[in-house]
């Protein structure tokens, strides 16, 4: 099925990265790329690496070494925010909702970037602001439906079980219809039923919307199912770059990762 | 039974973001409004007027500015009473310089005003926080309170250290200095009120409360959707300063007629709105009111109770039985309802829509 | 430029002219400084322990004061006036865990600061009740005469008083390296789950840490209120803690008594040097700018650790 989609030229090119913290080294001299509507997998065992990588590709950490490029420029240091504001966005390994907020203003949070009205409409609540605000609330509408969440909407996101809001998370972050996705581990923590629907949104966004995903899991049947090229990372190192069958196939993997992980 | 939303069906988007869905709420609200402008002035007397209504009214603005900066953008602040005398103070350097200004004009500047000192004092705000943050704040209350006190030029050299309202009119009645009636202060702070509560409720439900709020329940990750978190504080720390300048403007203007620099100290008036907005409601504009409305009430009624049912207290026994009391009940309640008043009403409302029946 | 010449210039000279008097300056500032460490050190073992940022310290150590006081009025000597105090400030600690904290269990930081505004006025109203609100001299015994080394002026009762905040300070220092109650209380302030597997229950260990706060506020009581008199105002030192513990940071007991004497020193110099060209009583914000300024530079004060943001 992943082949009927055209992928696309190099999306995110990412450059012998280096990042270590203290005597930790993170992440030493990782190099792969990302095309345009493909999905790529990162893998590996825990504190192998995985969202250190994340977070260099979305401006949180500053890598020591290396240079990633997206959309064909070569970026240096830079602000989280700029990262959104390029078309990135993001999941997280542990929920980063704002709990306070119920699941349908979480997920107008998301569209934030692509609002313009300045604070004497927002004051007024009328006009120009009422109007923008209407047309972004059709969006949301969208996302809402669209990952099944309709019954929720008003809900405080801290009183939804974890499995919805992980979905609510995939919300906020699809909201800002961005180019390039990462979701930090999506299913963790889920049940069967609940990986089978995430899975399903994913590749629905991937393929509805093109978008491009980078995605860390660590159920590995979901990661060969799903993704068109799988790296994988052990203790900083890339230890296989590749289409799912060729990381099956690689003894490094099996021997480090695999043989143990998987039964 | 007649309190819910059935058979009121939300055509559109706009509906369903309206301020009250329900239709109820909305009457409830217009009469309440009604009733402040139609009825209070001629009910109330010139006693109730001035020693609760019109404080209640002013500070209930305050209160709004503060949850907005507290409750909304999570940045706890001390320093209300300080923001506060800069409204007062700019207000009061204006009229009398500038006599021909109008003065609902110039207690807008005052909030401008405000609103600058406050962007100044909330920039430590993008390194510091939480409690930390509250201890940059009162540095910003005891500072400028010092300098006003300290620097003739703020109350004109005038050798008593006072500021005091000069007589303004508007639309030919005369609203501030010690000709104003009652009733004429209390259509103003209370118009103010009205308007300030219905744009601080437009604000906190667009994009600009969505971002506060994120700021305020996970930082990082609004960073990461693309919210700017120094702006975004800034910008809290402005309209907060905002309201609360021109409060401060209405406070010494249409309240107290005439003040000096205590009048805005850190015990008797950061302290009390901090209260106010804790026990109305984190977070919460009509909790705001409400919660202004408990704490001037209280004292009130724990003055005037014990002789009601034939008990006279020693003025000194009252005031620290009055302290316990008070303390006692701010702990109960966070006990009982931590979200405060606001939630309290919203539970009942929620009984209320269910009655006669309890599913 | 006489503003420049007297901030930057003039106050430099005066003290190159007459170090003693610079010297004198600087003693005064830490024996005041000795007495915020003092209450900055009950802050610290609550907020570690419970984390709960306890605004009631100043009320405490009036509230331990007036009892002091009270029990001495009625004719107690002062050992059994000490005890009593001491068992009044744990009774309190009960009180506060079984009525207060066990009911806000889970609750967030601010909801407990503001609890503890609350408990403030009642121990506020309760104690200027039950021993009047009129300014109360306290007398324990300590020699209060002036003496002089090397032309430097010394006060007796400021030298005990900074003796008996270090003995103070060095016993609570052992009894959390030493003993397994203070292993616990170190603890639970890093993680509350890993205190319950060392099988202390955290209701003990909250009684516990207000108790030692209690006491605490009481020593910091004593030495305030025999210096200026037993009064209202101690209960605003809580105020004057809050800078120290910003330097400090909030966890951290050497911070509280480092951070205690920065601040000490720093407000007299100040008051004394800067204070004239500024129209004096620089005393009141010195401290709060201060401690703003110094946050700027390092969040997480002298001695926090550095906060690590991580998602
Ligand atoms: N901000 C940080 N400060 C210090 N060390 C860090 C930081 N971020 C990551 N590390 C360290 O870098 C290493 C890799 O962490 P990372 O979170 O990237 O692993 P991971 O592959 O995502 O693991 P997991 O499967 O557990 O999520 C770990 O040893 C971790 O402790
Ligand atoms: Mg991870």
């Amino acid at each position: 099925m992943p082949a009927t989609r055209n992928i696309g030229d190099v999306l995110l090119d990412v450059d012998g990265i280096s990042i270590s913290f203290g005597g930790v080294k993170a992440l030493s001299d990782v190099s792969f790329d990302v095309r345009e509507h493909e999905i790529l997998a990162i893998i590996g065992p825990n504190g192998a690496g995985k969202s250190s990588m994340l977070n260099c590709i979305n401006g949180f950490y500053h890598p020591q070494e290396g240079t990633i490029t997206f959309k064909g420029k070569p970026r240096h240091q830079m602000q989280t925010h700029e990262a959104a504001l390029q078309g990135i966005a993001r999941t997280f390994q542990n929920i980063a909702l704002f709990k306070g907020m119920s699941t349908l203003d979480n997920i107008m949070t998301g569209r934030n970037l692509k609002m313009k009205k300045n604070l004497f409409w927002q004051m007024l609540y009328f006009g120009p602001a009422l109007k923008e605000e209407l047309e972004h609330r059709a969006v949301v509408e969208e996302i809402i439906d669209f990952l099944e969440i309709e019954a929720i909407r008003k809900t405080p996101v801290g009183k939804l079980p974890y499995g919805l809001q992980k979905r609510v998370e995939l919300g906020r972050a699809l909201a800002a219809e961005p180019d390039l996705l990462l979701l930090d581990e999506p299913m963790a923590g889920m049940n069967i039923e609940e990986k089978q629907d995430m899975c399903r949104f994913i590749l629905d966004v991937n393929d509805e919307f093109g978008t491009t995903i980078v995605l860390i899991e660590h159920d590995m049947s979901v990661v060969m199912d799903i993704s068109d090229r799988v790296v994988v990372l052990d203790y900083g190192k890339k230890l296989a770059y590749g289409t799912p069958d060729e990381v099956r196939a690689n003894q490094d993997v099996i021997d480090a990762y695999l043989g143990v992980a998987h039964e | 039974m007649f309190y819910r939303e059935a058979g009121q069906f939300k055509t559109s988007y706009n509906k369903d973001q309206a301020v009250f869905p329900i239709i109820q709420d909305r009457w409830f609200i217009a009469a309440v409004i009604i009733g402040a402008y139609a009825v209070v002035p001629f009910a109330a007397d010139e006693y109730w007027l001035q020693a609760v209504i019109i404080p209640f009214l002013i500070l209930a603005l305050a209160a709004i500015g503060l949850n907005l900066l507290t409750g909304y953008a999570g940045q706890v602040s001390l320093g209300t009473g300080a923001f506060m005398a800069v409204g007062a103070y700019a207000c009061y350097k204006m009229t009398t310089n500038i006599p021909d200004l109008n003065v609902v004009v110039a207690f807008l500047i005052s909030g401008v005003m405000a609103a600058a000192v406050g962007i100044v004092f909330g920039l430590p705000s993008l390194r510091i926080k939480g409690f930390y943050l509250a201890v940059a704040t009162l540095a910003a209350q005891f500072f400028i309170l010092w300098l006003f006190n300290k620097v003739g030029w703020f109350y004109n050299d005038n050798p008593s250290g006072t500021i005091t309202a000069p007589p303004r009119e508007l639309f030919g009645i005369t609203i501030t200095g010690p000709q104003a009636t009652a009733e004429a202060r209390y259509f103003v702070s209370l118009t103010f009120l009205v308007v300030g509560a219905i744009v601080a409720k437009n604000l906190v439900r667009g994009r600009i409360g969505r971002s506060w709020m994120a700021i305020r329940d996970m930082d990082i990750a609004a960073e990461i959707i693309g919210i700017r978190p120094l702006q975004t504080k800034l910008m809290a720390f402005a309209i907060s300063s905002f309201y609360c300048g021109v409060a401060g403007a209405l406070y010494i203007f249409v309240w107290l007629g005439s003040a000096e620099t205590e009048a805005f100290d850190l015990l008797q008036v950061s302290f009390p709105i901090l209260f106010m907005i804790i026990i109305g409601g984190l977070g919460s504009i009509m909790g705001s009111i409400m919660g202004a409305a408990f704490i001037t009430l209280m004292p009130i009624f724990l003055t005037n109770f014990p002789p009601m049912i034939g008990i006279h207290l020693a003025t000194d026994l009252q005031k620290h039985l009055e302290e316990i009391i008070f303390g006692g009940m701010i702990v109960a309640f966070l006990i009982v309802e931590p979200h405060g008043l606001a939630r309290l009403w919203q539970i009942a409302k929620e009984k209320l829509r269910l009655w006669p029946f309890p599913y | 430029m006489e503003f420049l010449n007297a901030v930057f210039v003039a106050p430099f000279l005066d003290i190159a002219d007459s170090p003693v008097f610079f010297a004198e300056v600087v003693i005064g500032g830490l024996m005041s400084g000795v007495m915020y460490s003092l209450v900055a050190l009950g802050f610290v073992l609550i907020f570690k322990a419970s984390g709960v940022f306890n605004y009631a310290q100043g009320a405490m150590v009036l509230f331990a004061a007036l009892t002091l006081v009270g029990a001495m009025e009625k004719g107690a000597p002062l050992w059994l006036a000490l005890l009593i105090a001491l068992g009044v400030m744990v009774a309190l600690a009960f009180a506060v865990e079984r009525f207060m904290l066990r009911k806000l269990i889970n609750q967030e930081g601010i909801i407990l600061f503001m609890a503890t505004i609350g408990l403030n006025f009642v121990l506020e109203g309760a104690g200027q009740i039950a021993f009047g609100s009129d300014v109360k001299r306290l007398d324990v015994g300590l020699p209060d005469n002036s003496f002089e080394v090397g032309g430097i002026l010394f006060n007796t009762f400021d030298l005990s008083a900074a003796f008996i905040g270090a003995a103070m300070v060095t016993t609570l220092a052992l009894f959390f390296q030493f003993t397994p109650m203070g292993r616990a209380l170190r603890a639970v302030a890093d993680d509350h789950q890993a205190a319950l597997s060392v099988g202390i229950p955290l209701k003990t260990i909250w009684v516990v840490v207000w108790s030692v706060a209690g006491a605490v506020a009481l020593v910091a009581g004593i030495m305030w209120g025999a210096k200026a008199g037993v009064q209202f105002s101690l209960v605003l030192i809580a105020l004057k803690a809050l800078p120290v513990l910003i330097l400090g940071g909030f966890t951290s007991v050497p911070g509280a008594i480092v951070g205690g004497l920065i601040i000490g020193v720093g407000e007299k110099v100040a008051e004394v040097y800067w204070g004239p060209t500024f129209g004096g009583a620089i005393e009141g914000w010195f401290a709060y700018m201060l401690a703003l300024a110094f946050l700027l530079f390092r969040p997480q004060g002298l001695f926090g650790e550095k906060i690590i943001e991580r998602v």
